[in-house]
This record gives C-alpha cells, sequence and structure tokens, in this order.
C-alpha cells in the first residue's frame, strides 16, 4: 500500500536514470534531508549533536570513501584511517601556513592530499591482489602514522603532539555552536554523498565494478586497470580525508596521529561489512550501527542491571553484547543492513498482495 | 465545599514539595569518564577503582562533603576521543548542578574537550597527563595539570641522578640513554632533556620504541653498545615489561633505569618477573595500603561491602593509589569552594573552579586526611595550576614498591619558563588574552 506504483511512468531516459525511480522514495528522501538538515538543528539538543550525529555523518563519508574502493572496485584497505589523518592533518597545515585560506578550500585540499597519498599507496594494486593487497595498505597505515609523529613539522612542533584544530569560519561567518558544526558536516556529507551515488551509477562506476568482478575479464572488454584501481584509491582516499578534515574541525577539535590508527581503520571495515559492501546507503547505516550501539549499550546495561554487575565486568559485557550482535546479524544478512532494507522494500512494494 | 478542598489539596502538595526539598540532602555530581576495557583497562580499572572508594568513603565516614553526599557516574571511554567527547556530553548535564569537574585521565580527550569546557564553565584536571604548557594559569584558567607535569618529571629524574652520582656537576660527560615510547607521549620528553643535557653537560641518547613495544632487541643491542650511565624508560603499557626483561637479557643493571609514573605501577613490574627487582621509578604518589588513608578506606568502605575493587590485592597498588588521589584533590577542592560559596551547598562548576584554583594542602591538611608522604603538599594559585612538581622515586624490590627518596624537585626556573613560552605561544594563536592574575580574588 505503501509503494503503490500504479500510475507512475517513466516517458523519457532522464526519469528512467534517477536515482529513485519511485515517487514515494522521492518524497521519503526528500523529508529525510529536511528532517536531518533543517529539523534536527532547529530541535536536537547539544548532546545529540555533538556526539551522536556528528559522528556518524562524519564515519558515514570515511566508509563512502572505503566503500568505493572496496565495495565498488573490489580492493581491500586497511589503511582508511591513515588517509583520513592524512585529511586532517593536511587541513590544519593548509589553514596554519597559508594565510586567508577558505576553510572548505582546505577540505578539498585535505581531500587532494589525502588522494595523492591514496595513489600512491595504491600502486601496489597493480600487482597484488586480496589480502595481499590488504597487507600493502596495512603498510600505509602504519607508515603514515609514524610520519605524521616522526616529522614535528606536520603538528607545528607541538610538545605533545595533539594540536588544537583552528576556528572554522566561512565568509566571517564563525562555526562554533554545535548547530553551525552539524549543519556544515551535513551539506559536506549531504553533497559528497550524493556526488558518490552518481559516481557509482556512471561509467566510472562500471568500471569499478568490473574490475571488481573479475580484473582479467574486465582488461579483456578494454578497461585500463592502472587507471581504474588507482581512480578508485583516489577517489576513496579523498572521501577519507574530507572526513578526516571533517573529524577534526567540527567534531573532535583536534588533531593527534594516534587518534587515526589500526583501530579506527577496522572500525570504518566493519561499518562497511555490516552497512552492506557495494552501498552507499548501506555506509550510513553501518556507520550508525557501529558507531551508536556501543553507546547504546553503555547506556543500556548500567540502567539494566544496576550495580549487580562490577563496573568492570559490565564494561566487558558491552564488548560481548556488541560482538554478539555483529555476529548476529552478519548470519541473518550476510549482505548487510543495506539488503535488509532492500528486501524490505521488496515486500513493501507487493504488500498486502504478495505473489 | 470545591474550593475547600482545592486548598487542601495544594495545601498538601505544598507542604510535600517543601519536605521533599527540605529531605533531599544536596549533592555534587561528578561524571567519571572511566576506561575500563581496552589497551589500558589495567591502569583504568585501578586509577577508577581507588578514586570512587575515596568519594565513597567522603560519603560513608562523613556523610558527604559538609552534608554535601558526592554521587558520580561512570562513562566508559575505552581510552578512545570519540567516546571521550560523548562522555563529556553525557555528563556534563547530570546532577542537579551539572558535572563540577571533568578528568580524563587521558591526554587525547583532554585535547579534545579543552575547549569546550571552558565555554560550559566546567574545570578540567589532569592530574600527571595532558597539556603541559597549560599548567599557565593565565592562559588557561580552566586546566589544572595539578602536582606535577610531564617536563617537572623529566626534569626531577635528572636532579635525582645527579643527586645519586654526588651532585649536578658530576652529570658532566656522562651518557643518559632514553628509551621512548615513539608516539607523542614519549616524545613529550625530549625538549626538555635536550635542554637539561645542555645545561649541565651530559650525553643524551634518544632511542625509539615503536607501539606497542613488545620487541626490543635492536634497541637494547643499541643500548648495550653506547653503555649509558643510566636509561630514563619512558614508556607505555606492554613496553616496559618487555624493557625491563630485554635489559636482564643484555645484563643492564636494572638499578640504572629509570622510569616514568606511567612505567612505575605491579603492572609493569611483577609480568618481568625476576628481571624487575632494582628498577626504580618516578610517581606523584607511591605504593603501600599503610597509609591511614588507605585504612579508612578498607575500614569504612570494604568494611560495609560497598567497594570498587574487584580484585581487593590491588588495594595500595600505584594505580589504585593514584585513584585516590584524583578522589582526595577533587573532594579537598570542592571543600575548599564551600568555604566561599557556602557550606552545605552542590556548587557549580564555575565554583568549583575557584576553589582548585586555591587549593592548599599543606602538611598539617595532608596529616589531617591521613595522607602525609602519600602525595606532595600542594599549592595552587591563580597563575601557577601546576603546583610542587615533584616526584618521589620507589624502587621494586621484587615483589613491591619501596620508597627510596624524599619528594625531589624539579629544575622549576628553567621549566617554568618553558610552560610560559608554550603557553604564550598558544595565546598567541589563539588570540587569548592572558588573565592579569593580580587582579584575581
Amino acid at each position: 500500500m505503501l509503494y503503490r506504483e500504479a500510475g507512475q511512468f517513466r516517458t523519457s531516459y532522464a526519469e528512467d536514470g534517477r536515482i529513485f525511480p519511485i515517487r514515494q522514495d522521492r518524497v521519503g528522501f526528500a523529508l529525510l534531508v529536511l528532517v536531518f538538515g533543517v529539523a534536527v538543528p532547529l530541535l536536537a539538543n547539544e548532546y545529540w549533536l555533538k556526539a551522536i550525529l556528528t559522528p556518524v555523518l562524519i564515519f558515514s563519508l570515511a566508509a563512502i570513501g572505503l566503500n568505493i574502493l572496496t565495495g565498488y572496485a573490489g580492493q581491500l584497505s586497511l589503511g582508511s584511517a591513515a588517509f583520513m589523518a592524512v585529511g586532517a592533518f593536511a587541513a590544519y597545515n593548509f589553514i596554519l601556513r597559508v594565510d586567508g585560506m577558505p576553510f572548505l578550500l582546505a577540505l578539498a585540499l585535505a581531500g587532494l592530499a589525502a588522494a595523492l597519498v591514496g595513489v600512491l599507496f595504491g600502486l601496489p594494486s597493480l600487482r597484488i591482489k586480496g589480502f595481499y593487497l590488504a597487507v600493502a595498505t596495512l603498510a600505509a597505515q602504519f607508515f603514515i602514522v609514524w610520519v605524521l609523529v616522526k616529522f614535528p613539522w606536520f603538528s607545528n612542533h607541538s610538545s605533545s603532539g595533539v594540536v588544537t584544530a583552528q576556528e572554522v569560519s566561512i565568509l566571517g561567518y564563525r562555526f562554533a555552536s554545535p548547530e553551525a558544526k552539524y549543519v556544515l558536516t551535513f551539506a559536506v556529507v549531504a553533497v559528497l554523498a550524493l556526488a558518490a551515488k552518481n559516481l557509482v551509477r556512471s561509467a566510472t562506476g562500471r568500471a569499478w565494478m568490473a574490475v571488481r568482478d573479475m580484473d582479467v575479464a574486465a582488461q579483456v572488454i578494454g578497461f585500463r586497470l592502472m587507471r581504474t584501481k588507482l581512480l578508485a584509491f583516489a577517489v576513496s582516499s579523498f572521501y577519507c580525508g574530507v572526513a578526516g578534515a571533517l573529524y577534526a574541525y567540527t567534531y573532535i577539535g583536534t588533531v593527534e596521529p594516534e587518534g587515526f590508527n589500526l583501530d579506527l581503520s577496522f572500525k570504518i571495515l566493519f561499518m562497511i561489512i555490516i552497512g552492506g559492501v557495494g552501498s552507499i546507503m548501506g555506509a550510513f547505516l553501518g556507520a550508525a550501527f557501529i558507531v551508536l550501539l556501543p553507546i547504546l549499550l553503555d547506556n543500556l546495561v548500567p540502567a539494566l542491571f544496576g550495580d549487580a554487575l562490577g563496573a568492570g565486568f559490565a564494561s566487558n559485557l558491552q564488548l560481548i553484547i556488541f560482538g554478539g550482535l555483529i555476529i548476529f546479524f552478519l548470519i541473518v544478512e550476510p549482505h548487510g543492513l543495506a539488503r535488509l532494507w532492500q528486501i524490505a522494500k521488496e515486500k513493501l512494494r507487493l504488500w498486502p498482495f504478495p505473489h | 465545599m470545591k474550593l475547600k478542598r482545592t486548598v487542601l489539596l495544594g495545601a498538601a502538595l505544598a507542604g510535600l514539595l517543601a519536605s521533599s526539598v527540605a529531605g533531599a540532602a544536596e549533592e555534587q555530581f561528578i561524571g567519571l569518564p572511566s576506561y575500563r576495557v581496552g589497551p589500558y583497562a589495567s591502569g583504568g580499572s585501578g586509577v577508577f577503582g581507588g578514586w570512587i572508594d575515596y568519594m565513597q568513603l567522603i560519603n560513608e565516614r562523613d556523610g558527604g562533603i559538609n552534608g554535601v553526599r558526592l554521587t558520580w557516574e561512570e562513562c566508559e571511554t575505552e581510552y578512545n576521543n570519540a567516546r571521550g567527547v560523548e562522555c563529556y556530553e553525557r555528563l556534563k548535564k547530570k546532577g542537579s548542578t551539572g558535572n563540577t569537574v571533568f578528568q580524563p585521565v587521558s591526554t587525547g580527550i583532554t585535547y579534545s574537550v579543552l575547549d569546550k569546557a571552558a565555554q560550559d564553565k566546567i574545570p578540567v584536571v589532569t592530574i600527571g597527563y595532558g597539556r603541559t604548557d597549560a599548567a599557565d594559569g593565565r592562559v588557561f584558567p580552566w586546566v589544572f595539570p595539578l602536582i606535577t607535569t610531564y617536563w617537572s618529571q623529566a626534569s626531577a629524574i635528572v636532579n635525582f641522578i645527579g643527586t645519586k652520582e654526588g651532585g649536578m656537576d658530576k652529570l658532566k660527560g656522562r651518557k643518559i640513554g632514553l628509551l621512548y615510547h615513539d608516539s607523542a607521549y614519549g616524545k613529550e620528553s625530549h625538549a626538555v632533556l635536550d635542554r637539561l643535557a645542555a645545561k649541565h653537560g651530559f650525553e643524551l641518547s634518544k632511542i625509539a620504541v615503536a607501539h606497542p613495544g613488545n620487541e626490543q632487541q635492536s634497541q637494547w643491542l643499541q643500548l648495550r653498545q653506547l653503555k649509558p650511565d643510566y636509561v630514563i624508560l619512558w614508556g607505555w603499557g606492554v613496553m616496559n615489561p618487555t624493557a625491563l626483561k630485554a635489559a636482564a637479557k643484555v645484563g643492564y643493571p636494572r638499578e640504572k633505569m629509570i622510569g616514568v609514573w606511567w612505567s612505575g605501577a605491579e603492572e609493569d613490574t611483577i609480568p618481568a618477573g625476576p628481571a624487575a627487582k632494582g628498577f626504580i621509578a618516578a610517581g606523584f604518589n607511591v605504593a603501600g595500603a599503610n597509609y591511614p588513608v588507605v585504612a579508612d578506606i578498607k575500614k569504612f568502605v570494604y568494611g560495609k561491602g560497598k567497594g570498587n575493587m574487584e580484585d581487593k590485592a590491588r588495594i595500595g597498588s600505584v594505580y589504585y593509589n593514584r585513584g585516590v588521589v584524583h578522589g582526595l584533590i577533587t573532594v579537598e577542592a570542592i571543600r575548599k569552594a564551600q568555604e566561599k560559596f557556602g557550606k552545605g551547598k552542590a556548587l557549580t562548576g564555575e565554583q568549583v573552579r575557584w576553589g582548585f584554583e586555591n587549593l592548599n594542602l599543606d602538611d598539617a591538611r595532608l596529616k589531617a586526611l591521613g595522607a602525609t608522604g602519600f602525595l606532595p603538599s600542594l599549592k595552587i594559585s591563580c597563575a601557577d595550576h601546576e603546583g610542587p612538581g615533584v616526584v618521589k622515586f620507589q624502587q621494586w624490590d621484587g615483589s613491591q614498591w619501596k620508597v627510596i627518596s624524599d619528594w625531589v624537585e624539579s629544575d622549576r626556573p628553567l621549566v617554568r619558563g618553558m610552560i610560559e613560552e608554550s603557553a604564550a605561544a598558544y595565546a598567541k594563536e589563539k588570540g587569548i588574552k592572558p588573565r592579569d592574575c593580580s587582579k584575581e580574588g
């Protein structure tokens, strides 16, 4: 009933090629954007904006980045956090060292810097595949963090290696309040997510998927492997870099190499596995799952069990439940939460009269 | 009839309200961003256990601070910045007056909440970690790196070595190796040790150990060739016992190895077994359960079955006692603030900040608290948010830590000069106008 499609005809190529071919989806998506872009910043309190929604958006962006590389182009990477670090440090240094550097330009440059580094570390992908490539990107993870610690120039000779992100201001408007920072993050993430969605539907995206499914076959039918793979690395790292810069500027407010460790890379990988490999929406669902569930458990477990458990056991129990839920979801739907949503939608389209 | 009933009901309601106001004791909320899982859980469970036990002691023995009971809530950070920020936001509005002090026990989280806490008017207290130059209270009114900082510690270690050698002038031409955790934390030692090396004429060799540090063969080979007179161990986690074992393997005397306060706990020495015997470490608190304050905790808290530690053998360990220090200083700052803003009242973060800034734990006060020698006496002022900057040295005798020195001072003019230099640079970068301390009351 919700998805009554009767009477919706597509009469042109443009209509046929839309992201949301069904009207209900378009309306739903517009509502979603309105809710999260307008209503939420007006209504939500500081805790929700600062501690819940902003990190979900930023990690979604990083997960989209990794999803482009792993989900669409089939190149396994364990270096996402390092590319985020490149983005964060690049933005910091551009703003620090170039007078009057506009924030959005710094953000774009941060992404480009990360893309450049990403291409460098993507070079081995021309020769090695699968788990071996994962190990090569693992090297990126350790190498980049090491470089950022080793050369104090990157952190402007800060004695503790942690630097405070500068104030964000665009055209004289200071983005200081949590609402403003959230809206800025939302805008950047929305634009980039839309771009990613269109990119993966374009010839480039099809090239990536061809390489992912079988690179020899892709080469035979005329895709240039080097270009396609390196482009995937560049675009993916660009997204991670922008996510890293946002992480530093609109979320945490500091830049430190150790914040971007292997744990974070794994977390982003889990996000796309839980959310759905090869799905833009999956990146959002996965990020929400990985970021929010531990916080929910941290609130729930003490509330449910009170002081009956020791504090140490309560903390460990959260991890046990968290891990258990990940396994549960992967058994129920190995293709991730995005696939669950897809199935639900297919059922809804036939409801209440399935075949 | 109707009117009468309304009046009666109103009176009853008013009475209920009044009685509930009078009946409810004032409460002071303290948010605890703890870490009991993750790589640093062994330290975190000790620190937060001791801290909670001390607050429980105040509630059980004294009925709170002048009748104001302490309440607290833990929030698991896993030593992760993002989770720490979430905890900060979650805890800040809890309790009747909000969270009154935030102590992250993590340098990364400290940096992440530094600006925000000043806006929210919540003091950030970082005992033995965090931003060193925040010791300049003129630039950082809301941050309190109390007792000592990494720079003071480095300088105090050099002074201790000097005393052992029989005078600072004897350091000339000596070789000191610095085995450090290759991270921002480990590098914190470099600038100050470089200056001290230039000043006293000793030769400093810095040797990095990559995180996590469970492989140190090449580093110890290097140290064996260098033959330093002393090795400063600036380690963290598994790196510490590994270093001790590696030293035993190459035959470097542990008596010549001096650890920092994150290298000098039972969790660092016990895993190294007999190899740890003789190892010396600095600390702003000492180990041991035979202090009156710890005895009181055993009696009033554990005696009533309200203790926080699952493993009671850890009571009196270095990390546990560090937690007691955290609790003690927090409670004393609140007590000080109550003197100004009203005894028996729940205070806001802004009022407690005044308490920290005017904190004065002299020897008489420490004796009254049963903590003589447990932590150094402490006097904070508007300009100086650090305090004494002293550490004690303890030696591992194979089964426990033994105090082998009195409080050792740092090279205060040098360290304070560096702090002011760094704070001034920060103020300039951020456009902060330092406070005029002569106008602070």
